[in-house]
């Protein structure tokens, strides 16, 4: 509240002795009544406490001026009727300004009224009056800025001789620095102890906008027409007719012809770019210097379910498919314990097993077989064709054209392999027909879903009474241009579809069996229908050859006696020549000649005689053929039918270097009239059309030597396995007396060697008598066949030849000699 | 009948693997070879001994190419070439 003001309460006593009755002496709009300060003591005087002054006593006693205002307070604003005010100036200040400004309110609503509209109300202007200068000490800044004379300028009067006033004057310049001391300089010096660093500096700064003028041209791509041709221009028969007879055709050949002539004839002379000093630097590597020989150990397989105390009989790489090798296995000692077979037969079930380089514990697939196979060899012609022959003298065909995409892919699935035990031959069957559930027809099913290694079985089997007597030991797939049929007459065969194949086992007969080709293109999709006629065949095996199965008889049945003296042969291993044959036998050979040609199935013959009428029959070739027999002896023999032939020309030549079974027979994958033969404790090299001895003939070794092989790259190498697990290198070029290289492989006999080029590394693979199959990659050395070892191996096959030449020259010479009798 | 024993003769030499006559315009007339082979050696063959013949008659216009030999590390083509046609023989110089 005001500090000035009290609340009071009148009475109506205290207005009437003050005048101040309400309504009456006062109203609301006259609410002021000035009472006399001492009418105010007199009535606290008299009235003392009960006056209504009681409570501002002191106020009213100190109030300065006469006469003090009292105010009715209608409207109770400060809580009672009536306040006082105390001081003079508030009184004032009450009596006055509602006056005036009452007053102005009156003036501006008449102004109002005046006017009518209401406008924004608009304050007179009025112009800024000019205030006093108060300084900020800025005139400091300036004064100490300003530029004024420190100094007081000199002022030089010059005047003249008086007399010269008004003369022309003539001023001239003078360099000052010209006069010696005619000035003195005060230079500037960078005095060393003044040292000030200016912190500020004033610097001028203008903007000035830069302006620039550049061009550029821009590439213009205009079109621009262009043609494609888009097949050669050709001319027609006719056209060419008439150029090839056109004059100027005959001009330009003798004008043109000499020249060609003369280029052709240089080219034939000498090769012009041959480099010598190159030429020199392989031979070089080849003779001198020992280099490092050796074979690496690349891989192991065994497997032991399978092989458990088994000997590998046989091995053979896919021939298509890199790293897939095949491998038989049959029991160790087949000759002896013949009698015990049919016992161990049912214990285990004989197989081939699929070996991939990527998979090195279980096998990819396997191939179940009737019986131990001896060996076995894949079509060259189709690699999913597998002929094997067994210990029983059987032949059996495999086809796994089903597992070829499993055996493509062996990369992929080698983690997911699991082997399934088989233990007899019941069970491998009931097997079988479990897989074959899971596989479809299809080719594409087989490899995704199995994880079980498969067992194929196969899809023909020779009939037993035509088959061998005694174990098939050699089986080999004969050349595709070559057939027999039952005209006799050699004609070609479709190319690259081979058909036929040889076999030779110890009972003395080679025979030669023929498969219908029909059949092998035939779809195996069929097989659902061939599945009823025959029993027990599990689904998954293709139907090819069907037919076959159990009356397969050979085509042409040979046997091999000689025709006086000795009992038959018993040949182990054969070798042909890699030519067109006949099969027509010799007159010599006189004990059977009965060519049992048996009476083919329809389709054979159908697919013989359309050939023989169609394609020509062959005349030059060579109808000979190399046979190893059980007791180590060596037959060279024929089967041309020579009519009119000399019977005095032996036909067979029988050769003894072996003291044991031979176990290798092999022609020389480089020259075709080369043969190796290894058998007991000996090798020799034969050459065809020298009938006396053999080219080479090694010494007896220590060991017995029970497998060998030539190297597929290198003319002159060839490898030999022994019984003590060693394999001899043998390199013709280096030493002919002594393997070049002997390395050890394994602990117990090497039973077979087989190399394989299908790599830039090239591998060995040998197998041994525990049932392991070593992968060895050879090393460069012996792979890698240098420029000249052709040209130098056939001169050393001549030089031999004519060795042996010579030395029977000198034994006739010698016999002569002795005949005659001696001259007295 | 001449032109045939010329040919003949040519093609009968050692090591001559085929033998073709090309005309002008770059399209064989006579050839030993399969027609697309033949007619890809043509364009290239005819390109290269028109260069050939430009280089030549550059450096002297008094000159003119008479034989073009190219030796490859597998075979060597021997070109004549003449005002209408061209001869190319491919031959085997190695044995």
């Amino acid at each position: 509240g005001h500090p000035e003001i009290f609340p009071l309460v009148f009475t109506t006593k205290t207005q009437d002795i003050f005048d101040c009755r309400v309504l009456e002496d006062v109203t609301e709009e006259n609410c002021f009544k000035l009472i006399k300060k001492e009418d105010i003591i007199q009535d606290l005087k008299t009235r003392a406490a009960i006056s209504d002054f009681h409570p501002v006593k002191k106020v009213v006693l100190e109030y300065p001026g006469e006469e003090l205002l009292v105010v009715f307070d209608a409207k109770f604003q400060y809580g009672q009727n009536f306040y006082l005010v105390a001081s003079e100036e508030a009184k004032e200040n009450l009596l006055k300004p509602p006056e005036s400004n009452e007053e102005k309110k009156e003036e501006k609503g008449e102004e109002k009224e005046e006017n009518g509209e209401a406008t924004l109300e608009v304050h007179p202007y009025k112009p800024p009056v000019p205030k006093p200068w108060v300084s900020l000490g800025s005139e400091k800044e300036v004064e100490e800025e300003s530029v004024k004379d420190t100094v007081a300028k000199i002022k030089y009067k010059i005047s003249r001789v008086r007399r010269k006033f008004g003369a022309p004057i003539t001023f001239t310049d003078r360099n000052a620095s010209h006069v010696k001391n005619s000035y003195l300089e005060c230079t500037s010096y960078q005095d060393k102890a003044f040292s000030i660093k200016m912190l500020e500096k004033n610097v001028g700064i203008q903007m000035v906008p830069k302006v620039r003028e550049a061009s550029t041209q821009t590439k213009w791509t205009y079109p621009k027409n262009a043609a494609t041709q888009y097949f050669p221009r050709q001319l027609s028969t006719e056209e060419k007719e008439e150029s090839l007879s056109s004059k100027q055709l005959k001009e330009f050949f003798t004008s043109v012809h000499l020249r060609m002539e003369v280029a052709l004839q240089q080219n034939e002379i000498m090769n012009a770019f041959f480099d010598d000093w190159k030429a020199l630097a392989e031979d070089e590597s080849s003779s001198g210097g020992k280099p490092d020989v050796y074979l690496k150990a690349y891989q192991s397989f065994t497997d032991l379910l399978y092989l458990k105390d088994r000997t590998i009989g046989c091995v053979c790489w896919h021939p298509t498919i890199y790293g897939i090798i095949a491998v038989s296995a049959r029991d160790r000692h087949y000759y002896e314990e013949q009698a015990n077979l049919s016992d161990k037969s049912l214990l285990q079930q004989s197989v081939i097993l699929f070996w991939s380089f990527f998979d090195p514990i279980h096998p990819k697939l396997m191939l179940e077989c009737p019986e131990d196979i001896y060996c076995f060899q894949f079509s060259p012609s189709d690699p999913n064709i597998i002929a094997g022959g067994c210990i029983n003298g059987q032949v059996v065909l495999w086809d796994i054209s089903h597992h070829e995409e499993k055996l493509r892919n062996a990369k992929t699935d080698d983690d997911a392999m699991k082997m399934t035990a088989v233990h007899s031959v019941n069970a491998s069957t009931l097997n079988v027909l479990q897989y074959s559930c899971m596989s479809g027809p299809s080719l594409t099913q087989v490899q995704d879903s199995s994880t079980e290694s498969p067992l194929v079985r196969y899809c023909a089997v020779s009939s037993i009474q035509y088959s061998h007597k005694k174990p098939v030991t050699d089986i080999h797939w004969l050349p595709d241009y070559s057939e027999d049929n039952q005209t006799g007459a050699t004609c070609e065969n479709r190319p690259g579809v081979r058909t036929q194949l040889v076999t030779c086992s110890p009972d003395s007969s080679v025979l030669f069996w023929d498969i219908p080709a029909t059949k092998l293109l035939e779809q195996p999709s069929s097989e659902k229908v061939r599945e009823g006629e025959i029993f027990d065949i599990p689904l998954d095996v293709p139907a090819t050859l069907h037919h076959l199965d159990l009356c397969w008889k050979p085509l042409i049945k040979i046997n091999l006696c000689e025709s006086d003296t000795n009992p038959e042969y018993s040949p182990v291993r054969i070798s042909l020549r890699e030519l067109h044959y006949h099969y027509k036998i010799s007159e010599k050979v006189q004990s059977l000649n009965t060519l049992e040609v048996p009476v083919k199935e329809s389709p054979c013959t159908e697919m013989s005689t359309p050939s023989s009428k169609t394609l020509k029959a062959l005349q030059s070739i060579s109808t000979s053929f190399f046979v190893g027999t059980e007791d180590g002896e060596i037959v060279y023999s024929d089967w041309k039918m020579e009519i009119d032939s000399d019977p005095a020309k032996p036909h067979t030549q029988k050769y003894t270097i072996h003291t044991e079974t031979i176990n290798t027979l092999q022609r020389s994958p480089f020259f075709k009239d080369i043969v190796l033969s290894i058998g007991g404790r000996n090798f020799a090299l034969w050459k065809e059309g020298i009938t006396t001895r053999p080219i080479l003939q090694s010494s007896c070794s220590a060991g017995r030597y029970t497998a060998g092989q030539w190297s597929l790259t290198r003319p002159g190498v060839f490898f030999i396995g022994r019984d003590d697990g060693n394999i001899d290198i043998w390199d013709l070029l280096m030493k002919t007396y002594e393997p070049s290289h002997f390395q050890n492989i394994s602990e117990s006999t090497i039973t077979f060697i087989s190399p394989c080029i299908a790599s830039p590394k090239q591998h060995l693979a040998v197998s041994d008598d525990l049932g392991v199959l070593h992968v060895l990659e050879i090393c460069q050395t012996l792979s890698k066949a240098s420029k000249n070892e052709h040209a130098n191996l056939l001169d050393y096959f001549e030089r031999e030849v004519k060795y042996l030449k010579y030395c029977e020259q000198e034994f006739q010479e010698h016999q002569e000699f002795q005949a005659k009798p001696e001259p007295k | 009948a001449e032109v045939e024993e010329t040919l003949k003769r040519i093609q009968a030499h050692k090591g001559v693997i085929a033998t073709m006559v090309i005309n002008a315009e770059g399209i064989p007339i006579r050839t030993t070879l399969d027609n697309s082979t033949t007619v890809q050696y043509a364009g290239l063959l005819r390109q290269l001994t028109m260069k050939a013949r430009s280089t030549v008659r550059d450096i002297d216009p008094q000159n003119d190419l008479t034989f073009l030999r190219i030796r490859s590390k597998k075979h060597e083509i021997m070109i004549a070439p003449d005002k209408e046609y061209l001869l190319i023989v491919i031959q085997n110089p190695c044995e």
